[in-house]
């Protein structure tokens, strides 16, 4: 801008020239050699509603294109690996439920399987057969939950009260059988705590005979929903080598194209026993991860349905004294098993010295105990091998070079639950 | 048990030298040996066409407090084409408490070896990021060792700065 312009500018506009002069010579250039270089750091979580709790992200971007993520975990971490080994293993059954709080009858089942595998017994079939039918309804409540907030990461709200709506009933079924909806603490070693009563039973069948329909309901809101699918097509895309290599379980491995299941390969319980299929899709993409789930649940379905089919009468406890906690009512009038409960409560079970690893397909995956046992009360080791935790170890890989806003709907598919997690 | 006796002659063949320790327990089947060959065994394990152990479930450490080599390495992997488990284990002493890492043969063995170190202060030689998985960077203690109190030592994690 040369003087003279300068000049006449500043008497049109009725500025002071000394302001003008200021302004002019104050060091004001803004140096942008390119803009779509300009790389951004970018805090998302803990508090974020979409991260599935406590999970925390930070991601380096680029517009609005993620070029890095390393995720920070802890923000939920009790140390329950500390704590199993000062107590008995009766005592940590609590202490299960809050691992996947989505579906703590599962964790139950799996740390009173890895416990009874140590210890040398096996609970009878009629308590095998309830494991069963409570897992694989934890298994369908966890599903509901993770695509209903899933779909409502995405934008869909409405399928999200939809699932709730169906979880209640099942949360019901628990109340009635074991008086908890939430933390159960249901599974014993050696068995079940109470056996299933008839009403309990009833509600489950009605529950699986209506569930079907209700689910092509929920299914209908967004399986054609255009903006559902194009959210979610090809978005977050893992090869089966990855999802293997990585330590991909679960659903999320089924949705990569590996055609495997803990309940079929290494059979636990009495999973041998009924028929279903391994629900696998090839794409391994977020929308693959979706859909696995929905399959998944009509096969858990028509679990539960054969396992009430083919449930057997009998003793829900074993009768194994030196190992299992008797029944309240039996502590009360007998003499032994009042001091088979004095003797469990205070010293424990005493499972020989060795180690076992025993893992069951939890909804998100392969959910393993790992214990060192030194022939005492309490495990001397106890690793919880978490699905979530694996899984989430893929989010990076995952999340680069797609856009902030299939970040939240590829956490939303991978489905982790951070007391899991975070342990 | 037929993978047992294959798993034991590669094993002999690559490693004549070396001594493995097999054991069973509730039809699990564990091999342990000497922490300098870990990442070769891994890589054996893992590339060799009958084994094929492709994934890697879980990276642990047992502390045991009072042993001469005081912590021990535990490694389950899986081998879908076989549909076995294995249960790997390297003894580490305190003196020199490291470990070849095994991410390079398999990915997902990266968080396991962070929360190892984390929980026990194990080092992983190799890892491409080895920070504390769940503890704060400053916490200077390794919780899962059996010589850190149950209750936790008042005053270890500081309140963050204002």
């Amino acid at each position: 801008m040369d003087k003279e312009v300068r000049d006449s500018r500043d008497i049109r506009d009725g500025v002071h020239p000394k302001i003008i002069q200021a302004l002019l010579d104050a060091d004001t250039d803004l140096v942008v050699e390119d803009a779509l270089e300009n790389e951004m750091i970018l805090n998302m979580g803990p508090q974020h509603p979409a991260t599935h709790g406590v999970l925390r992200l930070v991601l380096r971007l680029d517009g609005e294109t993620v070029i890095a993520c390393v995720p920070e975990l802890g923000y939920l971490h009790r140390g329950y690996e500390k704590l199993a080994e000062n107590m008995t293993y009766f005592e940590f059954i609590p202490h299960t439920d809050r691992l996947d709080y989505i579906s703590p009858m599962a964790n139950n089942v799996a740390w009173v399987l890895a416990v009874e595998k140590l210890a040398g017994i096996e609970a009878p079939p009629r308590a095998q057969y309830i494991r069963m039918m409570v897992a694989e309804l934890a298994r369908i409540a966890s599903h509901l939950v993770a695509i209903g907030a899933f779909a409502m990461d995405v934008g869909a709200l409405t399928i999200f009260l939809w699932t709730l709506r169906e979880r209640e009933k099942i949360l019901d079924i628990w109340d009635m059988l074991c008086g908890a909806r939430f933390t159960n603490s249901y599974a014993r070693i050696g068995g079940v705590a109470n056996d299933i009563p008839p009403e309990a039973l009833a509600k489950a069948k009605w529950f699986i005979d209506q569930f079907d329909e209700n689910l092509t309901e929920c299914e209908k809101l967004v399986n054609t929903n255009r903006i559902f699918i194009d959210r979610l097509d090809g978005i977050g895309v893992l090869s089966k080598e990855d999802a293997i290599d990585l330590g991909f379980t679960g659903p999320n491995l089924r949705a990569s194209g590996v055609e495997h299941d803990l309940r079929v390969a290494q059979p636990y319980l009495e999973y041998n026993e009924v028929d279903f299929k391994i629900p696998t899709f090839t794409e391994g993409d977020s929308l693959a991860r979706y859909f696995v789930r929905l399959d998944e649940m009509r096969e858990s379905a028509k679990i539960v349905r054969q396992v009430i089919e083919k449930m057997p009468e009998g003793d829900v406890l074993l009768n194994e004294p030196k190992k299992v906690l008797p029944h309240k009512t039996e502590i009360y009038t007998k003499m032994e098993e009042l001091i088979h409960d004095f003797m469990i409560v205070n010293f424990g079970i005493n499972p020989p010295e060795g180690e076992v690893y025993h893992a069951i397909e939890g909804s998100k995956g392969e959910l393993g105990f790992y214990f060192v046992s030194k022939g005492e009360g309490h495990p001397w080791k106890c690793k919880i091998r978490s699905p979530s935790f694996n899984n989430l170890q893929a989010l990076p890989k995952l999340v680069v070079g797609n856009m902030i806003s299939d970040v939240v709907a590829i956490i939303g598919s991978i489905d982790p639950i951070m007391g899991e997690a975070d342990k | 048990m037929e993978i047992k006796e294959l798993l034991s002659q590669k094993l002999k063949e690559k490693f004549p030298e070396t001594e493995f320790e097999f054991s069973e327990f509730r039809g699990e089947l564990t091999v342990k040996f000497p922490k300098e060959i870990v990442l070769e065994v891994c890589k054996l394990l893992k590339t060799d066409n009958e084994l094929e152990f492709l994934q890697c479930t879980d990276v642990t450490a047992v502390d045991w407090a009072t042993r001469k080599n005081r912590f021990t390495v535990v490694y389950q992997i899986y081998s879908f084409k076989n549909n076995f488990r294995l249960r790997l284990k390297a003894d580490v002493d305190e003196k020199d408490c490291s470990i070849d890492s095994v991410t390079s043969v398999w990915k997902g063995a990266n968080w396991q070896e962070r929360e190892t170190y984390d929980m026990y202060g194990i080092k992983f030689n190799g890892h491409p990021d080895l920070r504390r998985m769940y503890m704060p960077e400053e916490f200077e203690y390794y919780p899962l060792r059996k010589d850190f109190p149950l209750m936790g030592i008042p005053g270890s994690i500081p309140l963050p700065k204002k």
